[in-house]
C-alpha cells in the first residue's frame, strides 16, 4: 500500500501544531493592538469643526476658565458645549467682523445652534458622570490632557474600559485639591503620595471593589 | 485541508467581529448633546414652552431672583447670611466669569478689554460703591450696555455670592489700618498698608 501522506507532511504537521499557537497568539495580539490603536480609539485625531474654535487661544492664550463655557460640568453628568450666546459675550465686540465667526453670528441672529462635531463619544452602554469626578478631585487635565495647547480639540485618553479601571483601582495618584480642578500644567505642591492619601480620606473615596464592579459603569 | 479549515474559521470569526460593534454603541435614544432628526431645529433638548413653569423653578421669591422688592425697588443687603464659605464661593465664581473683563481686582482691565472690548467702569468708583446690591444683581441678570447678561451661566445664589465678593473687593481697595483686627495687624508687615490684603485678593 502506498503512503497517503508524503514524507514532508511531518514537517507541516509540526509547523501547524507548534506554529498554530504562535499564529493564533499573534492574531490575538495584532487584534488587540489594532483595537487599542489611535486608528480605532480615534485618540489624538483633531476633528474639523464648523468654526475653528481653539482652546489654545481661549484657554492657553487668554486664560479663560473651562467653567466659563462648560458651565454644567460641576453639577451634571455631562459637560455642556456653550451656546452661541456665550461666544457673543465677547465676540459681539472683538473679532466682530471676522469671517471665521460668521456661522456664530448667523446662528445667534436666528436663535440657532452650531453643529459641533463630537470629539469624545463613549458607547451608550457606559454610564459616565462628570460631576462626581470633578467633585472628588480629578482634574480636567487628567482625562483631557493639555487642552490649552490644542488648536483643534483632540481626544487625549483611549476611553477604553481599562483606562477607566486603571484609575478606579487606585485614584490616589490622580487626585488634586479642588481649587486646581481646571488648572492646566498642574504640579502638586509637595508629595503627591501624601496629598493623594489625604484627599482619598477627605473626599471619602469609595473602595476599589465598588469602583470596579460592573454595575458602576454599566447600569 | 486542515489548515484551510482553520483559516476559514479564523476568517469567519474576524468577519463576525467586524459586524459586532455599533448597535449597542449607538442606541436609538436621546442622550445629552445628541441631535434629533424629529424636530425642525435638530435639538433633542427642547426649549421650555412659553407660559409653563418647570418643577422647582417657580421663583416666587422676587427679591432673591430679581434683586427687586415687591414695589420694584432694588433691595440692599443679602437674602442669606454672608459667611466665609459664601465669600470663597463668590471669589471662585467671580474669577471664572467676571475677571476676563473686570480683572481680579475689579478695575476693569481684564484681558478681553485689552483685546479691544469696551472698558467697564472700575468697581471702586463712588457710584458703584453706593449702588444697592439689587442693582448689581440686575446687571448680572439682565446685562448692562455692552455687557451681556450672565443669567444662563451663573445661578442666582452664585450671583449673590459674587456680589458679596465684589463688596469685599471694594472694601479692600479702600481699607485702612484701622479696619484690620488688631490681632492680624502684625501680618501686614512694616508698611502696614492695605497692599497685603489686596494681594491676597489677587
Ligand atoms: C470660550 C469657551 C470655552 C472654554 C473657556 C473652554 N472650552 Fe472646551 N469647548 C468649547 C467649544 C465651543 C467646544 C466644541 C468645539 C470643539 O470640540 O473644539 C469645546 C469642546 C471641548 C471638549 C471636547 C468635547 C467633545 O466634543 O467631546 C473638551 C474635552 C473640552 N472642550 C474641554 C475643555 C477644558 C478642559 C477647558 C478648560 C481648560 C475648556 N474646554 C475650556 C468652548 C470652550
Ligand atoms: C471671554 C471672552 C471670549 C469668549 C466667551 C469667546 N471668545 Fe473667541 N476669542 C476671544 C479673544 C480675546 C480672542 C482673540 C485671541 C487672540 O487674538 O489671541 C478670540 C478669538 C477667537 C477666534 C479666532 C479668530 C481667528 O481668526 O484667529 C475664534 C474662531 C473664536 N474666538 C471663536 C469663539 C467661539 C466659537 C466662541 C464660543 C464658543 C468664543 N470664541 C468665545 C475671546 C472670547
Ligand atoms: C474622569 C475623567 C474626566 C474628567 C476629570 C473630566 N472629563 Fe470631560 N469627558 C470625559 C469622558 C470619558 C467624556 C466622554 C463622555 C461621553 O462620551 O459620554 C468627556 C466629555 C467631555 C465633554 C464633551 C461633552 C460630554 O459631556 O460628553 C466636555 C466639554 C468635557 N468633557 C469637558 C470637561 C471639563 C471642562 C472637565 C473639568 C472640569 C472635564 N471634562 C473633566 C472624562 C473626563
Ligand atoms: C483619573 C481617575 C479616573 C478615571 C480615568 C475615571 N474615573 Fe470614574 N471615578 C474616579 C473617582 C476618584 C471617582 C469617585 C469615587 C467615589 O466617589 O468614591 C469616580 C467615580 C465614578 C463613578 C461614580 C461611582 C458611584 O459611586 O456611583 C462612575 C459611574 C465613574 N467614575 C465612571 C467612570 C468611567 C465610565 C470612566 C472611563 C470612561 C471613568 N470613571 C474614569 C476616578 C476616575
Ligand atoms: C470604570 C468603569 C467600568 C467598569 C467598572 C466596567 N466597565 Fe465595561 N466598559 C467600560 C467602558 C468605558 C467601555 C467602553 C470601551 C470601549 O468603547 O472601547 C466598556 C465596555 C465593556 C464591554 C464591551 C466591549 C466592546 O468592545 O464592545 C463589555 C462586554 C464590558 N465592558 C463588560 C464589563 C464587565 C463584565 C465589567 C465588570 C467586571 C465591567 N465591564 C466593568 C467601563 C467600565
Ligand atoms: C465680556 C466682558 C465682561 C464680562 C465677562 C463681565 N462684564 Fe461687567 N461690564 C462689562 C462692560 C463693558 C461694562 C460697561 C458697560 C457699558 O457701560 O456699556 C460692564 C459693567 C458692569 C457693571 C457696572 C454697571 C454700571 O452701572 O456701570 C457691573 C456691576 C458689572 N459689569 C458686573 C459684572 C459681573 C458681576 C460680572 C461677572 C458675572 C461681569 N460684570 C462680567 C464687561 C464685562
Amino acid at each position: 500500500m502506498s503512503q497517503i501522506f508524503h514524507h514532508s507532511s511531518n514537517a507541516l504537521a509540526r509547523v501547524t501544531i507548534f506554529g498554530g499557537v504562535f499564529i493564533l497568539g499573534f492574531i490575538g495580539w495584532a487584534g488587540y493592538q489594532l483595537d487599542a490603536s489611535h486608528y480605532a480609539t480615534r485618540q489624538e485625531v483633531p476633528r474639523d469643526q464648523p468654526v475653528p474654535f481653539s482652546h489654545a487661544h481661549h484657554v492657553g492664550g487668554e486664560g479663560f476658565d473651562c467653567r466659563y463655557c462648560h458651565t454644567t460640568v460641576e453639577d451634571s453628568s455631562f459637560a455642556n458645549i456653550p451656546p452661541v450666546k456665550t461666544c457673543m459675550n465677547c465676540h459681539s465686540q472683538i473679532w466682530k467682523d471676522s469671517p471665521t465667526l460668521e456661522p456664530v453670528r448667523t446662528a445667534f441672529r436666528n436663535n440657532g445652534t452650531i453643529a459641533w462635531v463630537r470629539v469624545h463619544d463613549l458607547p451608550d452602554f457606559v454610564y459616565f458622570n462628570h460631576s462626581i469626578h470633578v467633585a472628588k478631585g480629578v482634574g480636567c487635565e487628567t482625562c483631557h490632557g493639555r487642552i490649552d495647547q490644542m488648536p483643534l480639540t483632540r481626544q487625549f485618553a483611549t476611553l477604553r474600559m481599562e483606562w477607566c479601571l486603571d484609575c478606579h483601582k487606585n485614584p490616589a495618584p490622580n487626585l488634586r485639591p479642588h481649587e486646581f480642578i481646571t488648572k492646566m500644567g498642574y504640579t502638586p505642591a509637595g508629595d503627591q503620595e501624601e496629598i493623594g492619601r489625604r484627599l482619598m480620606a477627605e473626599n471619602q473615596i469609595q473602595d476599589a471593589r465598588h469602583l470596579t464592579s460592573c454595575s458602576t459603569c454599566h447600569r | 485541508m486542515r489548515t484551510n479549515l482553520k483559516w476559514g474559521a479564523v476568517a469567519l470569526i474576524l468577519a463576525g467581529a467586524v459586524g459586532c460593534r455599533q448597535d449597542m454603541h449607538d442606541q436609538p435614544k436621546y442622550i445629552p448633546l445628541r441631535p434629533s432628526s424629529f424636530f425642525d431645529d435638530g435639538r433633542s433638548a427642547r426649549p421650555i414652552p412659553a407660559g409653563t413653569v418647570a418643577r422647582g423653578h417657580l421663583e416666587a421669591d422676587t427679591a432673591f431672583y430679581t434683586g427687586k422688592d415687591a414695589n420694584g425697588n432694588y433691595v440692599d443687603g443679602f437674602p442669606f447670611a454672608v459667611t466665609k464659605e459664601v465669600l470663597l464661593r463668590g471669589q471662585e465664581r467671580y474669577n471664572i466669569f467676571c475677571t476676563p473683563c473686570h480683572d481680579r481686582t475689579g478695575t476693569g482691565n481684564g484681558i478681553v478689554v485689552r483685546r479691544g472690548f469696551r472698558h467697564p467702569p472700575s468697581y471702586h468708583i463712588d457710584r458703584l460703591r453706593q449702588a444697592p446690591n439689587g442693582y448689581i444683581f440686575d446687571v448680572i441678570t439682565n446685562g448692562f450696555g455692552a455687557m451681556q447678561d450672565y443669567s444662563a451661566q451663573v445661578a442666582p445664589a452664585d450671583r449673590w455670592a459674587i456680589i458679596a465678593y465684589e463688596r469685599a473687593l471694594q472694601l479692600s481697595e479702600n481699607a485702612t489700618l484701622a479696619d484690620v483686627p488688631a490681632a492680624q495687624r502684625a501680618q501686614l508687615g512694616a508698611q502696614g498698608n492695605a497692599l497685603v490684603i489686596q494681594q491676597e485678593a489677587r
